[in-house]
């Protein structure tokens, strides 16, 4: 824990000054007017680097290590993303210049659309969604425009399988679609039989993430494809798993209609704490009239009289989307289908380390990541997959999705990504096998950890109890 | 070409070996029928010189301008060099959400200052952890105002016109009615909102100062709004409110805005930063991420991501947005930019905005170009006269100015910053003197 920023102001201490003003002062009506001054810190350069430096040693990205997040794809964020996303020419463009004086964003913008048009197999792509599930709501509104255009209103349903993330039913509520949950078969896929008892003129569209977040690539896709069309439902892609796929396998081949990326992980920019991240929508021919106002066509912003409107300010995170398109410029078709092979080879082999020593939930050839289940290891010896996770701190590893997927009961969600190397996965393996023996030997050790944090284990409930959600000042 | 791989060929034999497959059938899982049988059509990758050269030639290829006199809710501000640092160091950088918050406390703590600055600047009890932009910050708290029996609000026809478009996206397909509220002379003024005013209504939204520039009456709107048992949303500057009452002390229920002049780049729309802030009523309606303080096994004072059961991941198809991300390294930027400018270099920064907005503004008008709305204005406001605004602007640009956003045939939406001085404001009158003479 470090001092508050407020707990090392000091009255009458500055940062930044600025020039002299030059210009006369200026009478507002007094009842516009702040009476005081806002309590904010009164700290110098010198007080907010110390601070800052102090924070950010209590603070874990993936460039401080291990950091196998399931369904994030925390893969090394290449510097040079960064440093072009800081070039004046891109910092320093006002969003409402004329086009002819942005023509290198324009550039840019429409290489990267269609680069991502080849990558999913789409037709066309809008680079305003800010994050992934900003374009889950902006994909279900582009399904509802395309239904309601052809005055087929009775489709109110949502199909969305129990494994999805929890965006997905929140995004589908937010297009005012009711949601149909529908069960996985043993295999961790789609139950077809479940899909066609649900199939019915109502159904909207069905939201799949594939490979799921089991990890598993679901081989009917074909035929569920077919099924939910052959009922004029439409199929939309949650692409956060597409690093597993580059090269090998398209969306826009499987039969989805509509895609969101998430830039921020299969395209390597940072995650920033949260975000900003970037989430373009892919979609077929059929729902282009429906794209969102601001998207770039050809180069320009035309007025797109069926569209859904418009989805935030301005044309997206375009410095995010900048880092995406030095990265496919880096590497190239070849690269992006190698980083996915690795990935693939990676998530693989670090599972066989530990299939031996934890059940994975769902055996067989996994993609870009396995799910194993700590049941047995709950049931044995008292140890949750929590708690295993917090000693995994004092490792200095960051640990894996804990407790999801839902159907997973203590589930861990393992995504190694490609640029982890083998002797990081060995280490890995090695401490989870070691952490399986010590949990039989000495649970306490689990239920007690961490050990070596800024902080140990944190009261959430008393969080939510008595939010406290500002500093008192 | 760069690939930032690691496995030396022998070692990725060693795992395939190890896993028993070949390149040829580790993705046996697909079926064959689907896969892509060609390699992707993308050019071949390129050396991070190569990467360099092409990505340099697309900057170059944008026009920066030296003097930008141009707001409309993208901002060019000082960013001080202590900022960009911060803003780029690797810790903050490259981490996820901070799920694990005995790993992350330092990203914790960033955001909850980022919170506690956005509460104090807009007067409000608890703020989230910021979402993708003012519009979409807009967008979501009209959710937050509905009532069982009250489902319509009131928007100002002042407030920017990116954020109506969003708001009418967000909410198209819900049970909301949403009225947009025309204004005569660039405000809202209560002659025009009171008969408006009624049980059915939600929650009213004005902007402040509004898209025009415009300081609206919002203290008097709110006594009628409230009488009326609406809520009142302020969209605002965050920089203003150094100067001017908060939302809060207005009347705001909620107070939302962009905050990208809290030291983010221009960077053609985005990444920027949506605050939201509220009172302890409606604390628990706020959507997206919050981070409160608690304490750990120890004892010590510790922050937490909270109040989650209000989130997608628990509420599946009954929560009200799927937001699952903050903008954290914005929310982190804004912060390092407060903390550096501190209270008394924030305001500075906001007085010269409106000092050289007014002065530039009775400049302009001795040379025929008059206020459009004689209002109270902030540091943006609009002109009007004779000249066609897009020859203005061409003027200027030949100048390597970016001059108002032209907003109508002659009318020209102004915005004067702390980047702008006196003298420069000075040659830029002498231009358009000379030049459209």
């Amino acid at each position: 824990m470090s001092q508050l920023i407020f707990e090392r102001s000091v009255t009458g201490r500055r940062g930044i000054r600025l020039p002299d003003y030059d210009c006369p002062a200026v009478n507002l009506d007094d009842t516009q007017l702040r009476s005081t001054t806002p309590r904010l810190a009164s700290v110098s350069e010198v007080d907010v680097t110390r601070h800052y430096m102090a924070l950010s040693r209590q603070a874990f990205g993936v460039d401080n290590g291990f950091y196998p997040l399931g369904s994030c794809t925390m893969k090394h964020n290449p510097k040079i993303n960064d440093h072009m996303a800081s070039l004046a020419g891109f910092t320093g463009i006002h969003p409402t210049q004329n086009l002819e004086t942005v023509e290198g964003a324009l550039e840019l913008m429409d290489g990267l659309q269609r680069d991502l048009c080849e990558v999913t197999g789409m037709d066309a792509f809008t680079l305003q969604p800010s994050a992934g599930a900003h374009g889950e709501f902006t994909g279900l509104l582009l399904i509802r425009a395309y239904h309601q255009s052809r005055n087929d209103t009775k489709r109110t349903k949502v199909i969305v399988p129990d494994s999805a993330h929890g965006t997905n039913p929140a995004s589908a509520n937010m297009a005012g679609y009711s949601v149909v949950s529908i069960p996985s078969n043993p295999q961790g896929g789609v139950d077809v039989e479940a899909l066609k008892a649900v199939l019915s003129d109502e159904i909207a569209a069905l939201m799949l993430t594939n490979p799921n977040t089991l990890g598993l690539f679901d081989p009917n896709i074909a035929q569920i494809a077919d099924l939910v069309h052959q009922v004029g439902g439409l199929l939309y892609y949650d692409g956060a798993n597409l690093n597993a796929i580059m090269g090998q396998v398209r969306p826009g081949d499987m039969g989805f209609d509509v895609v969101h990326l998430n830039l921020h992980k299969t395209f390597s920019t940072p995650h920033g704490g949260g975000g900003p991240g970037s989430g373009p929508v892919g979609v077929k021919g059929l729902l282009m009239p429906f794209l969102p106002e601001g998207t770039l066509i050809d180069k320009t912003y035309p007025k797109l009289p069926k569209s859904i409107g418009r989805m935030r300010s301005y044309f997206g995170n375009f410095l995010v989307n900048v880092r995406a398109y030095t990265y496919i410029q880096s590497l190239g078709g070849e690269g992006l289908a190698e980083a996915s092979f690795m990935a693939v080879l990676n998530a693989n082999y670090l599972m066989e380390r530990l299939k031996a020593h934890y059940p994975v939930a769902y055996p067989g050839t996994c993609m870009h990541e396995f799910v194993l289940s700590l049941q047995d290891l709950k049931d044995s010896t008292g140890v949750r997959a929590m708690d295993l996770c917090k000693a995994m701190l004092d490792n200095g590893i960051h640990p894996p999705t804990m407790y999801f997927p839902l159907i997973v009961h203590e589930a861990l969600m393992i995504e190694p990504t490609e640029t982890e190397s083998k002797e990081t996965l060995d280490d890995f393996a090695d401490m989870m096998i070691g952490f399986k023996e010590k949990a039989i030997s000495d649970p306490d050790f689990f239920k007690n950890a961490p050990y070596t944090t800024p902080v140990k284990r944190v009261d959430d409930v008393l969080a939510a109890r008595k939010p406290i959600l500002k500093a008192s000042l | 070409m760069s690939d930032y791989l690691l496995s030396t060929p022998a070692q990725t034999q060693a795992m395939l070996d190890t896993v028993g497959k070949t390149r040829e059938t580790l993705f046996d899982s697909i079926p064959a029928s689907l896969k892509l049988k060609r390699p992707l059509n993308l050019p071949k990758g390129l050396s991070e010189m190569e990467v360099l050269a092409k990505l340099s030639a697309l900057a170059a290829k944008n026009k920066v301008y030296a003097t930008i006199l141009r707001g409309a809710g993208a901002e060019h501000h000082y960013i001080p060099a202590v900022v960009k640092n911060f803003g780029s160091r690797e810790e903050f950088v490259s981490a996820y959400t901070p799920y694990q918050a005995e790993f992350s406390q330092g990203i914790l703590q960033s955001i909850f200052e980022y919170q506690s600055a956005i509460c104090e600047l807009t007067g409000m009890d608890g703020a989230n952890a910021s979402v993708y932009d003012g519009a979409t910050a807009a967008a979501e708290s009209i959710q937050m105002v509905l009532e069982r029996t009250r489902k319509t609000v009131l928007i100002a026809d002042t407030v920017n016109p990116q954020t109506i478009a969003t708001i009418q996206t967000y909410t198209q397909y819900l049970d909301i009615d949403i009225r947009l509220v025309e204004t005569k002379n660039g405000a809202l003024d209560l002659a025009t909102l009171k008969p408006l005013l009624n049980e059915t209504i939600a929650g009213v939204l004005v902007q402040h100062p509004n898209y025009w520039g415009v300081l609206e009456d919002v203290g008097t709107l709110s006594v009628d709004i409230h009488a009326a048992g609406a809520k009142l949303i302020v969209y605002g500057h965050p920089l203003a409110m150094t100067v001017l009452k908060s939302p809060r002390a207005l009347g705001a229920d909620i107070a939302v805005g962009e905050a990208q002049s809290l030291g983010l780049s221009l960077a053609y729309g985005g990444p920027y930063l949506g605050y939201m802030a509220t009172t302890n009523d409606l604390v628990r309606r706020l959507p997206g991420r919050i981070v409160g303080q608690t304490v750990d096994t120890d004892g010590k004072r510790a922050f937490v991501l909270t109040l989650q059961a209000r989130e997608q991941h628990i509420r599946r198809e009954k929560a009200t947005s799927s937001l699952c991300s903050n903008q954290a390294l914005c929310a982190l930027t804004a912060s390092v930019y407060v903390a550096v400018m501190g209270p008394q270099g924030l305001t500075e920064v906001a007085q010269h905005g409106l000092r050289r907005a007014h002065y530039f503004q009775k400049e302009l008008a001795k040379i025929g170009f008059p206020l459009a709305y004689n209002q109270p204005f902030f540091h943006e406001f609009v002109t009007t006269g004779n000249f066609n605004a897009i020859d203005v602007e061409a003027v200027l640009d030949r100048h390597n100015i970016l001059s108002g956003l032209p907003v109508g045939e002659h009318e020209l939406l102004w915005c004067v910053t702390e980047t702008t001085d006196k003298a420069t404001l000075d040659r830029v009158i002498a231009i358009l003197k000379e030049e459209l003479a």
